[in-house]
């Protein structure tokens, strides 16, 4: 038996030709232990994961002083043994689920071949044993869901499904890259709680995140990357609380929610707080009891508010709660089947065409993924050209007008010739923002405009947000299921929950103290960072190994 | 975001193949001898001597003389216009009906799109020369007739293309951005779908030239288009067909401009998709 780590590299280096996606880190992950390796995109902790299991791909050099897979040297390991390590000394679980499971199969017979593969179990047990460990991972009905496939499967069953193969031969390590990134809070709770019973029972646990927050409810110790480099690791408490680099203090002021609340989130900016806020005024949209059906299923039911100007409006829910449904009401893109929605006292369907337009250049829309929102063919000059149109400015002035939009989102006039494709994600939701204040609106719905971002990305754009808010006084329906997102932008909070509104009230006494028994369950389900293995997870005291840091 | 990290920094642009630069070479000959076609010859195609009848290829005749003592290769240059003309002719013609009946089918209401789909699917399921010989017995057979044919029977595929395009594009997130933008039905449909249904169909015309040359020379093989005299390559070949046992020349160098002219056009149109796709 062996007692070492199970995974141990020191100096890494991973390169893609030229490019060195990874530069010199070492770590080890012992029995029984969670490591965590936190970053953003393109800091390199992926790959790092990846060439632990031999997965980094043709393209890539992997470099190493020492690399040793459950006491075996694996620098020089062949295709051969890498497949006999993988799936039964190490699992790995990817982020997407819905991707990772082959969407021709039901999901019990992918997790049944990997059994097969490695001949673990005896193929007349094969079948029982998909159940049980489809029970394991906490999935109801397993005997029905086996037999289902990925996309008749909620997200959070499918990554419990991908968890079930990455376990089905009791692997001593478990990867597992962004496993909740996709999720909804409570589910994100749920699959987080499963992989610390995990660790309860001896797995040892790789864990990738480009959120400090989730990791901190689980591992024993952090990495923390940038640019391919560790800049920080050190026990989780400590780095949490302690932090002793920059860039890690820099994260951790990004995470927004209660603390961050009137206060910027991006250490980088070098504007002032956001000016005081305004009392609000008139209202400017109004949902009367609106309701929408899709094939006889009621995807919203009698949701009322209102959006006075100036202000915040947060509607938070999960996925499923038809908050985007609501939002799309609002903008007129869906025709309600009950109730309205009224902009600036009329409704939709009372508009002529022309009326409508004019209505729609008021409340501009800023979407999840801003890439799928421009027109493939255009440059960014022609995307603001287009929106400075809709807002009535003259042909000649249209250059000059693009340039001061994108001023005022911090863009440069060097972007103007290029296409959403070659900006990075950050930059993209931008000039989303440059289009949408393009026709000077008094409302911006924002459909979980931060979802696809970096922390760091992600505090950058919410700070711009609420200056544009402070300079041009524009009304927010600010769509998220984060609720720290949440809690950070709003003045006031609808919470929806299966398309019906659960609770409505102002940020703070919803945050601080909700009414509905929703709402407690919503907040008790956020990772905090103060708490770290925060009540929502197991609260058995387990002994913690120890655990030795690697120089 | 693995992705991201795993694409090597900068995609190099993929180098000319010589296949490719072949095709490119041989596709501006053609173009060159249907524009100008004095430059490639100093003979004129309907120049006979019956004393130089059947005469194989060698001196002053590189291709050899037909029938009536016609110069095989002046005819042939000769011929790349209406040729060309009508494969390209019957693509555009095909193309640009197809789109506007594929944008009327996808945005126009259920009543068009039945209107439209259904004799869609009446038009596929006929056999395609079929169909352009039932044309053509209507209409009598000429160069123009025939264009019209072929173009009748490829723009069912145009159709289907940019309906499904459209349908794809209508629910795109840029078109409903451009919606709740402010703008127009009508600039929505011109600025944003129609370009983009448009540009996938691009590739395929232009390899469909190919395609829609072959049939009108069929057609002209089959004397229902150019008639002759006129230096058709397809006539020419029905002509030489008499004669093939003693002079191969006649029939078969036709054959290969034809051959030639498909095979450029087809490697010179998969070069601009891979370019085109590879931009993404």
């Amino acid at each position: 038996m062996n007692t070492g780590p199970l995974v141990e590299v020191e100096d890494l280096t991973v390169s893609f030709g030229t490019l060195e996606a990874v530069r010199g880190v070492s770590l080890a992950v012992n029995p029984g232990e969670c490591v965590a390796i936190v970053g953003e995109s393109g800091s390199g902790k992926s790959v790092t994961a990846r060439s632990l299991i031999g997965l980094t791909g043709e393209n890539a050099t992997v470099r190493a002083s020492r690399l040793r897979v459950d006491g075996q040297d694996a620098l020089r390991f062949g295709e051969r043994q890498w497949r006999q390590v993988r799936g039964t000394r190490v699992g790995y679980v990817l982020q997407d689920a819905l991707v990772s499971l082959d969407p021709l199969r039901p999901v019990g017979k992918e997790i049944a071949e990997t059994l097969k593969l490695h001949g673990t179990v005896p193929r007349a047990e094969i079948e029982e044993r998909v159940v049980e460990l489809l029970r394991e991972v906490g999935v109801p009905e397993p005997e029905l869901r086996a037999g289902q496939y990925p996309h008749e499967l909620s997200g959070g069953l499918r990554q419990r499904a991908l968890i079930a193969s990455a376990i089905a031969c009791d692997p001593e390590l478990l990867i597992a890259d962004e496993p909740t990134t996709a999720l909804d809070v409570t589910v994100q709770a749920q699959i987080l709680r499963l992989l610390d019973e995990r660790r309860g029972a001896g797995t040892a646990l790789l864990l990738i995140s480009h959120d400090l927050a989730v990791v901190a409810q689980l591992a024993d110790r952090v990495l923390v990357m940038k640019d391919g480099v560790v800049v920080e690791e050190g026990p989780t408490g400590r780095v949490l609380t302690d932090p002793a680099h920059p860039y890690t203090r820099a994260l951790l002021a990004a995470i927004p929610g209660e603390h961050s609340k009137g206060t910027r989130l991006s250490v980088t900016s070098g504007h002032p707080q956001p000016a005081p806020q305004r009392p609000p005024g008139e209202v400017v949209i109004e949902a009367r009891g609106l309701v929408k059906d899709f094939r006889g299923r009621r995807a919203v039911d009698e949701v009322s508010f209102e959006l006075r100007a100036g202000e915040t409006l947060g509607l938070v829910g999960e996925s499923g709660s038809g908050k985007t449904t609501v939002a799309r009401l609002v903008l007129g893109l869906l025709e309600a089947d009950g109730g309205q929605a009224l902009i600036e006292g009329r409704t939709w369907r009372e508009m002529t065409a022309r009326q409508r337009r004019e209505a729609r250049r008021h409340i501009q829309v800023v979407y999840q993924d801003p890439l799928s929102s421009f027109d493939p063919r255009f440059s960014v000059r022609q995307i603001l050209d287009e929106a400075l149109m809709v807002g009535g400015v003259p042909r000649a002035e249209r250059r000059d007008q693009a340039l001061l939009l994108l001023d005022q989102v911090g863009l440069d006039g060097g972007v103007l010739e290029r296409r959403p494709r070659q900006l990075s994600g950050g930059q993209r939701q931008r000039v989303a923002i440059a289009r949408a204040l393009a026709p000077r609106p008094r409302v911006l719905v924002c459909d979980e405009p931060v979802s696809a971002l970096d922390v760091s990305v992600q505090a950058q754009v919410l700070d711009l947000l609420a200056d544009l808010q402070a300079d041009l006084g524009v009304a927010y329906l600010f769509v998220s299921h984060h609720l720290g997102v949440i809690h950070h932008v709003s003045d006031r909070v609808v919470v929806l929950k299966e398309g019906r509104v659960v609770e409505t009230g102002d940020v703070g006494q919803i945050f601080t103290n909700p009414k509905a028994d929703y709402t407690r369950e919503l907040l008790a389900a956020i990772p905090r960072l103060d708490q770290p293995g925060a009540a929502s997870l197991v609260p058995a005291a387990r002994p913690r190994p120890t655990t030795e840091v690697i120089q | 975001m693995t992705a991201v990290t795993l694409r090597a920094p900068a995609r190099e642009r993929p180098g000319i193949r010589p296949g490719v630069w072949a095709a490119s070479i041989t596709l501006a000959l053609i173009v060159l001898a249907a524009v100008a076609p004095g430059l490639l010859t100093h003979g004129a195609p309907h120049e006979s001597d019956a004393l130089m009848a059947l005469q194989p290829p060698g001196d002053g005749h590189p291709f050899g003389t037909d029938a009536i003592g016609r110069d095989v290769f002046t005819r042939i240059v000769y011929g790349a216009r209406q040729s060309l003309l009508a494969g390209v002719g019957a693509t555009v013609l095909a193309v640009s009906a197809g789109t506007l009946l594929g944008l009327l089918a996808a945005l126009g209401g259920r009543v068009a799109d039945e209107i439209i789909m259904r004799l869609t699917d009446v038009t596929l399921s006929l056999p395609t020369l079929l169909l352009a010989l039932l044309v053509l017995t209507i209409t009598g057979p000429g160069t123009l007739n025939s264009i019209y044919a072929i173009a009748l029977y490829t723009m069912p595929s145009y159709t289907r293309l940019v309906r499904v395009q459209t349908m794809v594009i209508r629910r795109s997130g840029y078109v409903e951005a451009a919606t709740s933008l402010g703008l127009t039905r009508a600039w929505i449909v011109l600025r944003h779908i129609l370009p983009n249904a448009f540009a996938p169909l691009l590739v395929l015309a232009t390899i469909e030239v190919g395609t829609a040359l072959v049939a009108a020379s069929s057609l002209s093989f089959l004397g229902l288009g150019a008639r002759p005299p006129a230096p058709e390559w397809g006539a020419m070949l029905a002509g030489g067909r008499d004669y093939f046992s003693v002079a191969w020349w006649v029939a078969v160098f036709p054959g290969v401009a034809v051959t030639l002219t498909v095979l450029s056009i087809t490697v010179v149109g998969r070069a601009l998709q891979r370019r085109l796709e590879g931009r993404g």
